[in-house]
């Protein structure tokens, strides 16, 4: 170190690039991300997927809207801890917690640990944020299954294999408080998460990476409203039960001399499956009938994002559902629909335009088939830009 | 399942070996200078190729895993790979190897850089806050960054302190030679006009003393567009160039727009090692970048 910089002195070549004798030197990288959009749909988007109506359905808005926008702000705390913040400005007003972590840097050994609210390690989409999707939507797995993206408050762990393979395990605990779980107030733990990813090149000009998930949680009085029942009425509901995820995931990546800046395809596709066995409160309002209620959930999505050249990407989405056929209580035979027999899909079709790296312009289409009788015609015209820290990506 | 897994585990852990420092380079140039310096003693990883953008690089599971073993981390620094490395150590898990460990090294801290900018202003397109990081094209550079590499790896494997002040002895010794010997070869491009692709090439300019007059990005990082380069073009009718330089990962294509119409050589430099078929290792990516240098003078 010394020899350095009596080198420098020596040279005259050296200058401090560091010198900032003010506290503000000390900020932390502050991003702000703004998007908004534009959108046109041929129903109401506030109506669920069929068979799906005991999840969440974050739809979509109509005409202008101011999209989410997204404050981030992190930094080394010490030498053995960074903090990480994303604060959502809600347009309506009002400011959420998206993420608010701190995770150690020092441990050592490849462990990683985090803690405070993060975005599940679970799937591949999972942990990235809004402005990182290829699409201005979630696929609708991740919508109906996860209400877009499970954030837990809780703890995680991981630990990276000394091998020359990627290999990566995972392990969280977490209060349960996004769907398929219900916070409650209780000691231990609410939600586990369990993931292995495994990842590697290929030459120069592939990369992939692999994953599998288990995410297991309790719901305890999980209500849901305007449920349709066999009487023809909507109702609401309320389960209590467990609720068993299973998913895997997979990306590939290729880009000629593996230089991403000219031409890239990226392929990937998730399978999700969520078994859910409990008791079922039907009609809480009214009749409120309960009994037991099982059901296994499942869908996946497939899709292909091609940049054709500088800064033009277009990309194709299929996703697919299967409410499952549910195993429903005598008491509620009659009341509670067991076999929806149909099986929601979506085609979605993407072009945008990066003027720099901190910019996207977006135009989608998407058949919408996810509602039964209902068939929709959706368009979109979105953007999304960066200001300020412009922080890593992740694969 | 879990036999597989722990098999792999154990065959890689026998596989770590027993060289004496695990290296990952982040671009093709300080590998080379590593093994200039290390010779066997290194095992050396490279995390991007010479026909890679360096600025647009993903923090691939790959990278994470060799980031993992690493003893040490050879980096250019200035922001360069800021898109990536930042995410590729903080995942790695690997405390060794993070800003400012004792085994993370940064090329960019032991020279003078230029162009940094008096303002910063994502306005002006992707700056740097430190300077220009293309600190490679400079083969001046590698004096001091070679100095303080050595001193690095003295202080990672203290057992070998010998063999390296040895090697970095003998570098410097083959590297005032070869100094001298492109600066003499380059003579007759002092003072010539150029235009760049992108603003890669200031420390080449430097050295050799090249008049960079125009730049065919209309800001670093933003793609030319064809009514910026008519502007370019508008510039050479005033003050003409004798060639437009690129480096061996960007597209053909401004080049070729410009040469077309300015009728002056368009010139691809391999710009690190691998950039080229001669550049093979530091020598030779100093000799070919000076042959076809002057080969753009015809």
């Amino acid at each position: 170190m010394f020899r350095t910089i009596s080198l420098c002195g020596a040279m005259l070549l050296c200058q401090s690039s560091y010198a900032a004798g003010n506290e503000s030197a000390f900020n932390p990288a502050f991003s702000l991300i703004l998007s908004g959009s534009y959108g046109s749909l041929q129903q109401d988007p506030a109506t669920p997927a069929t068979g799906f109506a005991m999840n969440p359905y974050p739809g979509h808005e109509q005409g202008f809207n101011l999209g989410e926008s997204e404050m981030g702000i992190s930094a080394n705390i010490d030498p053995q801890f960074r903090g990480a913040a994303t604060l959502a400005l809600d347009p309506a007003g009002g400011v959420s917690v998206e993420n608010a972590f701190v995770q150690t840097t020092a441990f050592g050994d490849g462990l990683n640990l985090k803690f405070g609210r993060f975005f599940s390690g679970l799937g591949y989409l999972n942990e990235q944020h809004a402005h990182a999707w290829d699409f201005t939507d979630q696929p609708l797995v991740y919508a109906v299954l996860w209400e877009n993206q499970l954030g837990e408050d809780g703890v995680q762990l991981k630990w990276l294999a000394p091998t020359e393979m990627f290999l990566e395990f995972g392990a969280e605990a977490g209060k349960g408080r996004g769907f398929p779980g219900s916070a409650r107030a209780k000691n231990g733990s609410g939600a586990g998460v369990l993931f292995v990813h495994v990842g590697d090149d290929i030459g120069i000009e592939q990369s992939w990476r692999a994953g599998l998930s288990l995410h297991r949680t309790r719901a305890v009085e999980r209500e849901s409203d305007d449920v349709p029942d066999l009487l023809g009425n909507s109702v609401s509901t309320a389960f209590t039960g467990d609720s068993r995820t299973t998913g895997l995931d997979v990306v590939w990546k290729y880009a000629p001399n593996g230089n991403l800046k000219e031409r890239y395809l990226k392929l990937q596709g998730e399978y999700f499956r969520r078994s859910e066995n409990g008791d079922l409160r039907y009609d809480t309002a009214g009749a409120n009938i309960s009994d037991s209620y099982a059901v296994i959930q499942s869908g996946w999505y497939a899709q292909a994002v091609y940049q054709f050249m500088p800064r033009w990407r277009t990309a194709l989405r299929y996703d697919r559902l299967d409410p499952g056929i549910a195993s429903v209580g005598a008491a509620n035979a009659a009341n509670v629909i067991a076999d929806y027999a149909f099986k929601p899909s979506r085609t979605t079709l993407m072009l945008d335009y990066s003027p720099s790296e901190f910019s996207r312009i977006r135009l989608q289409l998407a058949h919408d088939n996810s509602r039964q009788g209902l068939p929709d015609n959706q368009f979109f015209v979105q953007y999304i830009m960066s200001l300020g820290a412009h922080g890593a990506h992740s694969y | 399942m879990y036999r597989m897994i722990l098999s792999l585990i154990l065959l890689s852990l026998s596989s770590l070996s027993h060289a004496a420092i695990n290296v990952f380079a982040c671009e093709p140039e300080w590998a080379a200078l590593t093994k200039e310096l290390a010779g066997e003693h290194a095992v050396i990883y490279t995390a991007t190729g010479a026909l890679q953008d360096p600025h647009r690089v993903e923090a691939r599971p790959s990278l994470i895993a060799r980031a993992r073993r690493a003893d040490l981390v050879v980096c250019t620094g200035a922001e360069l790979e800021m898109a990536w490395l930042p995410l590729v150590l903080r995942e790695s898990g690997n405390a060794k190897v993070q800003p400012g460990g004792e085994g993370y090294f940064e090329a960019a801290s032991a020279v003078r850089m230029l162009e940094v900018p008096p303002r910063l202003d994502r306005g002006d397109g992707d700056v740097h806050a430190q300077g220009n990081p293309h600190i490679q094209t400079d083969a001046r550079n590698f004096l001091p960054i070679a100095h303080a590499l050595a001193q690095k790896m003295m202080q990672r494997d203290p057992a070998n302190k010998s063999h390296y002040q040895q090697r970095l002895t003998t570098f410097e010794q083959r590297w005032r030679a070869a100094l001298a010997r492109w600066e003499q070869q380059a003579d007759p491009l002092k003072g010539v006009a150029v235009v760049v692709q992108h603003q890669g090439f200031p420390y080449l300019s430097d050295w050799l003393g090249l008049k960079e007059i125009a730049v065919l990005e209309p800001k670093p990082g933003m793609e030319p567009s064809a009514s910026w380069l008519s502007q370019v073009l508008d510039t050479l009718q005033r003050q003409p160039a004798r060639m437009v330089l690129r480096a061996a990962y960007q597209s053909e294509r401004p080049s070729q727009w410009i040469t077309q119409r300015a009728h002056i050589n368009a010139i691809e430099l391999p710009y690190t090692v691998g950039g080229s078929d001669a550049a093979q290792d530091l020598y030779g990516l100093f000799d070919d970048t000076v042959a076809r240098l002057l080969k753009g003078l015809r």
